[in-house]
């Protein structure tokens, strides 16, 4: 795969992964994840300190499906959805089928009663299994700009 | 002349000397804001400054907050740690813009005056003027304009602050009880793995009164219950210090009984739902005394909390009457292993702004607020478990709230 065809792969992964959380299709998020995957949402004073605390902390397939689980059946909250708007990708250095990418996002968070308000921005860190397709992410790392979230994470970014 | 001082009566009235009524109009009432700024925060309270191990450092510091009132943290070239307000005695300017640094001396960017790390004023720009003329007159005397001092006090890593000379050493204030149960969890050097902060849509009341409810765990919280995770009863217990304002709960577990039921729940094709992946709660008993929860709080300000292997301190910051932040300062050990790391790490999804077992508190004391919005006449009772603040062997019960108004009161002078 050529340079620019990996790029256009990886903004259409993106658009999909975006496509599939703020349509409400969560239950198809875990697989735009590997088995033996990393996804941590963090932000990038923490991120740079080198501290390993994520306010999502998953280190597993299953431990993604266990979030939208416990997001439909336990967990009580006011009904909202996201609008994410993802930049263009930047594909950094490829090897042994995976390509290491980032891309900057903007999440807005619509509440059930039309309250709409900017609720977070950051930068995806991402590796993706590219060696077949579909391409699914080895590692996502959410790094929000801010350290401050809003009354509670509960959708995934 | 402080508010204090004026002798003004608060705002909001009780209904009666019962600690179980709390009048709604308590979270709404700009005024009574304001007062428990000077008779809560600025009053004969020890509020959480930070950790010592933020400042390890003779030089270090960090800016902070007690109430809305900014305050620096500086370990001294003597290795003491002193606490001062954040603003220049000059002209009032916030002297440390940053969370932290490191330096021998704080310099005010607006004028150029100067402070040592104990806040004592060393140095007036052109204080005598240029070419003779201007500077400051001759009875000006730098000693009289150091910045304003807080004791300051430790335990177990944790730095506590008062700008109050009458209360007493913080020891004597949380009471041999809790500061035990600080001494618990905070046993040995500890490590900070991660910090967050929550915007909490809520007067900071709510969410001190949250973390002193028992009652609402297990019903609020329902990943625990859904998961069937821990259905074996809990003993446990609420202690509370005389005061009413400082508490642990503990809730115990039998360590082994839940890892044999988890195993012969794998086995069973049976349709409940059971987490795919364990390891964010499969836990270790770290302190040896079976206690798998243990939340602690010091009035005003701080939280400390061992869920299962996931230790946090919670401090919390109010930002005016319907509004408040809580910063997470998630702790791990110096001498934890990489097994240990990772075990803290995946229960650490447990809590915090997208904590399992935690996020509906985030939300939950704004619903209070919009709910009290204009319509806060009336008053909420809490007397699930009696009528006192005393310390209780069972967990169904209030009595950690009612110690908090107990405190509240007290200080408030209602």
């Amino acid at each position: 795969m050529d340079d620019l065809a990996l790029r256009l792969a990886v903004a259409d992964l993106n658009a999909a992964y975006a496509d599939c959380i703020d349509d409400d299709r969560l239950e198809d998020w875990p697989d735009f994840f590997v088995e033996n995957c990393r996804y941590l949402i963090t932000d990038r004073q923490s991120h740079e300190a080198g501290l390993r605390h994520g306010i999502i902390y998953g280190a597993s397939k299953g431990m993604l499906t266990d979030r939208v689980m416990a997001m439909r059946k336990a967990n009580i909250f006011e009904p909202h959805r996201y609008r994410h708007i993802v930049g263009p990708p930047q594909i950094g250095r490829v090897a042994d089928g995976i390509a290491e990418a980032r891309s900057n996002f903007l999440a807005v968070r619509i509440m059930h009663n039309g309250d709409s308000q900017l609720f977070a921005t950051g930068r995806y860190l991402d590796k993706i299994a590219v060696g077949e397709t579909p391409f699914r992410f080895v590692e996502r790392l959410v790094i929000l700009d801010s350290r401050k979230v809003d009354t509670l994470l509960v959708l995934p970014l | 002349m402080s508010v204090q001082d004026a002798g003004f009566e608060p705002s909001v009235r009780f209904p009666s000397n019962a600690l179980s009524e709390v009048p709604f109009r308590v979270y709404t009432d700009p005024e009574q804001y304001r007062l428990e700024q000077e008779r809560i925060f600025k009053g004969p309270t020890w509020s959480y400054l930070c950790l010592a191990a933020e400042i390890p450092v003779p030089g270090d510091w960090v800016a902070t907050t007690i109430g809305e009132v900014a305050i620096i943290v500086a370990r001294g070239p003597d290795g003491a740690v002193n606490a001062f307000v954040n603003r220049c005695a000059h002209r009032g300017n916030l002297l440390c813009l940053t969370e932290k640094g490191h330096g021998k001396e704080i310099t005010c960017i607006y004028h150029g005056w100067s402070y040592d790390l104990a806040g004592k004023l060393t140095g007036v720009a052109f204080e005598r003027g240029i070419k003779r003329q201007g500077g400051m007159p001759p009875e000006f005397r730098k000693e009289e304009h150091h910045l304003h001092r807080l004791r300051v006090g430790e335990i177990s890593g944790l730095v506590f602050g008062t700008f109050s000379d009458e209360v007493e050493d913080v020891e004597t204030y949380l009471g041999p009880l809790v500061v035990s149960g600080i001494r618990r969890v905070l046993n040995r050097p500890a490590a900070i793995i991660g910090r967050s902060t929550q915007i909490l849509p809520n007067n900071w009341k709510l969410y001190a009164e949250n973390v002193k409810d028992t009652y609402h765990a297990s019903i609020l919280h329902a990943f625990l219950t859904t998961f069937r995770i821990n259905r074996l009863s809990q003993p446990g217990s609420i202690n509370i210090d005389d005061s009413g304002g400082n508490h642990f709960s503990q809730a115990k577990m039998d360590y082994a009984a839940e890892d044999a039921e988890y195993k012969a729940q794998q086995l069973r094709s049976d349709t409940d739902m059971k987490l795919a992946d364990n390891s964010i709660i499969d836990p270790i008993d770290e302190y040896g005394d079976q206690v798998s929860v243990q939340i602690l709080t010091v009035f005003p300000n701080m939280v400390l909390q061992q869920i299962r292997n996931t230790i946090a301190v919670r401090v919390l910051r109010p930002r005016g009457v319907d509004k408040s932040e809580l910063d997470w300062i998630h702790l791990g050990f110096a001498d934890d292993d990489e097994d240990m790391t990772e075990r803290r790490l995946r229960h650490g999804n447990l809590v915090g702004p997208a904590g399992y077992i935690a996020l509906e508190d985030g939300c939950v004391g704004g619903f209070v607020q919009r709910a009290l919005q204009y319509n806060d006449d009336d008053a909420g009772i809490v007397m699930m478990g009696g009528h006192d603040a005393q310390s209780q062997t069972f967990r169904a019960s209030e009595a950690a709230i009612r110690g908090f108004w107990k405190k509240y009161r007290a200080l408030m002078g209602a």
